[in-house]
């Protein structure tokens, strides 16, 4: 790792008074950050250390009207609490199939939504090409291995695929991000604006501004998170990222969809929320044809590159796998 | 930057740059070597230690941002004394082979049980999964998890992980 400075910050105003002034990078869990920075993919001159801040944006807190995660909260954390359990189990279904125990016992949600690529062009410095890494490059996944990489929001400038499992459950329910700017004013944002599609600008992935900081998510109650879950394939059984993924969660009246919720991973550029799919399903009958329909609208719009083009038949039933599961959950009244 | 690392119960003074992580500080400058460097890079869990009783990898900590308790493979049993149930099941049930692996097995082991994910052979597969042996000892490893399970249930151990 290249030599950097390393500040502690002991409230939120410190921290993002070193983020902006020593333009500091976040240091949260850092298995992304020193990951990538012993790769020398990012070479940040200033870490600011974070953790001290966990009194004040490390709790999880459950209403009638939704519920609030710390970002600080740690994957570990929210895995094991009980309103988790209870009424989002799409949320822990996401975190305890993502990583190992050590890894979630480290990683925080804030962290954990913003984790980069595994994009292999990205990670290896060695490749000249990669725009995300060098804008303007090139992209040696496009004609290269792309295996892995996304077919949805994907742009000709750039295949990478976002690899978390987390953050699929965040956009498809409808999530806020709360954030904290430099002159400490706060402010909430849907998550699904959280991230930026590739486009021709892969390096910018985030609408986040310089020195801001994430400080919570706020998921909104609905008659659809407890009939929810995630289910995520991949090469091993185990300690995988998902080749596909699907977050699904449904409020049925005499098994008629009132309302879904789909999110995708594995399979896109970002964190995925699946609109076309959601509408296809809404007032019909949730039955294995519906549920191929939906599957269908979702990956309409799909562009593969030769190694990833069984991703949108592996995407779709994922899909359909997880719809009519959900479909067929016993939920709690 | 001047920091104290207590590990397995002492304190240790050193002086670190930033960069350095807990399992170079553990290995190069306190001399504890038990811990183990395989991928260094969060792939492999061989660097496993506990701290404040819950598993990391110490690849991933900066060793100047760490204020728990630090328990390696060698604080888990005295000098001469008996081994903990974990090391004894890892020897009963031939739970290694070339044993680099072993130490952040053990570590992962015990924090698996603490956890309450030891309940049957398939759950210690999925909560052991972050630990590769390159040996594939697997079985025999899930083995010794399930055989010490109930035995650290019964035997406080010395490590913090009774605090989680």
């Amino acid at each position: 790792m290249r030599p950097f400075a390393l500040e502690m910050a002991d409230t939120p105003a410190a921290a993002t008074n070193y983020a902006t002034q020593s333009a500091g990078t976040y240091l949260a869990g850092g298995t992304v950050l020193l990951d990538l920075m012993k790769l020398d993919v990012i070479e940040p001159q200033t870490l600011v250390d974070i953790n001290a801040l966990a009194d004040t944006y490390g709790a999880i807190e459950a209403d009638d009207d939704g519920i609030t995660l710390g970002a600080l909260v740690r994957m570990a954390e929210a895995e094991r609490h009980p309103a988790i359990r209870r009424d989002y189990p799409v949320i822990r279904d996401a975190l305890w199939q993502a990583a190992s125990p050590q890894l979630r016992n480290m990683a925080s949600l804030g962290g954990n939504v913003l984790q980069r690529t595994r994009c292999s062009y990205f990670r290896d410095v060695s490749w000249p090409e990669c725009n995300k890494r060098a804008p303007g490059s090139g992209c040696a996944a496009i004609g290269g291995n792309n295996r892995r990489l996304a077919v949805l929001g994907v742009s000709d400038h750039c295949i990478a695929s976002y690899p978390g499992d987390f953050a699929n459950a965040l956009v498809a329910l409808g999530a806020e991000v709360g954030l904290r700017s430099a002159d400490g004013s706060e402010r909430r944002v849907p998550f699904e604006d959280l991230h930026r599609l590739p486009g021709d600008t892969p390096e910018m992935e985030t609408n986040l501004v310089p020195g801001e900081l994430i400080t919570a998510f706020h998921v909104p109650a609905g008659p659809w998170t407890r009939r929810s879950l995630y289910r995520k394939v991949r090469d091993r059984t185990s300690y995988d990222f998902a080749l596909a993924s699907a977050v699904v969660a449904l409020h049925l009246e005499d098994g008629v969809v009132a309302a879904a919720r789909i999110g995708l991973g594995g399979v896109a550029a970002t964190p995925w929320r699946a609109h076309e799919a959601e509408a296809a399903l809404t007032g019909r009958p949730l039955d294995e044809a519906a549920a191929e329909h939906a599957a269908e609208a979702a990956f309409a719009g799909a562009v593969t590159h030769g190694g990833n083009d069984f991703k949108p038949e592996l995407g779709r039933r994922t899909l359909v796998r997880a719809l009519l599961e959900a479909a067929a959950m016993e939920v709690l009244p | 930057m001047d920091i104290v690392l207590t590990i397995n119960g002492r304190p240790h003074h050193l002086s670190v740059e930033p960069r350095v992580v807990l399992l170079d500080a553990l290995r190069d400058r306190i001399g504890l070597t038990g811990t183990k460097k395989g991928c260094d890079q969060g792939q492999c869990g061989a660097c496993t230690v506990l701290i404040d009783g819950q598993r990391v990898l110490s690849c991933f900590v900066l060793a100047a941002t760490v204020t728990g308790e630090i328990t390696t493979i060698e604080g888990l049993a005295p000098e001469g004394g008996p081994l903990h149930p974990m090391q004894q099941a890892f020897i009963e049930q031939d739970a290694l082979q070339c044993g680099y692996c072993t130490p952040g097995q053990i570590l992962s082991a015990i924090a698996c049980v603490h956890e309450g994910h030891a309940g049957s052979a398939e759950e210690v597969r999925e909560y052991m999964s972050g630990n590769l042996c390159r040996c594939a000892a697997y079985p025999n490893i899930v083995q010794a998890v399930l055989q010490a399970a109930p035995q650290m249930d019964a035997t406080a151990g010395p490590t913090s992980a009774e605090t989680v």
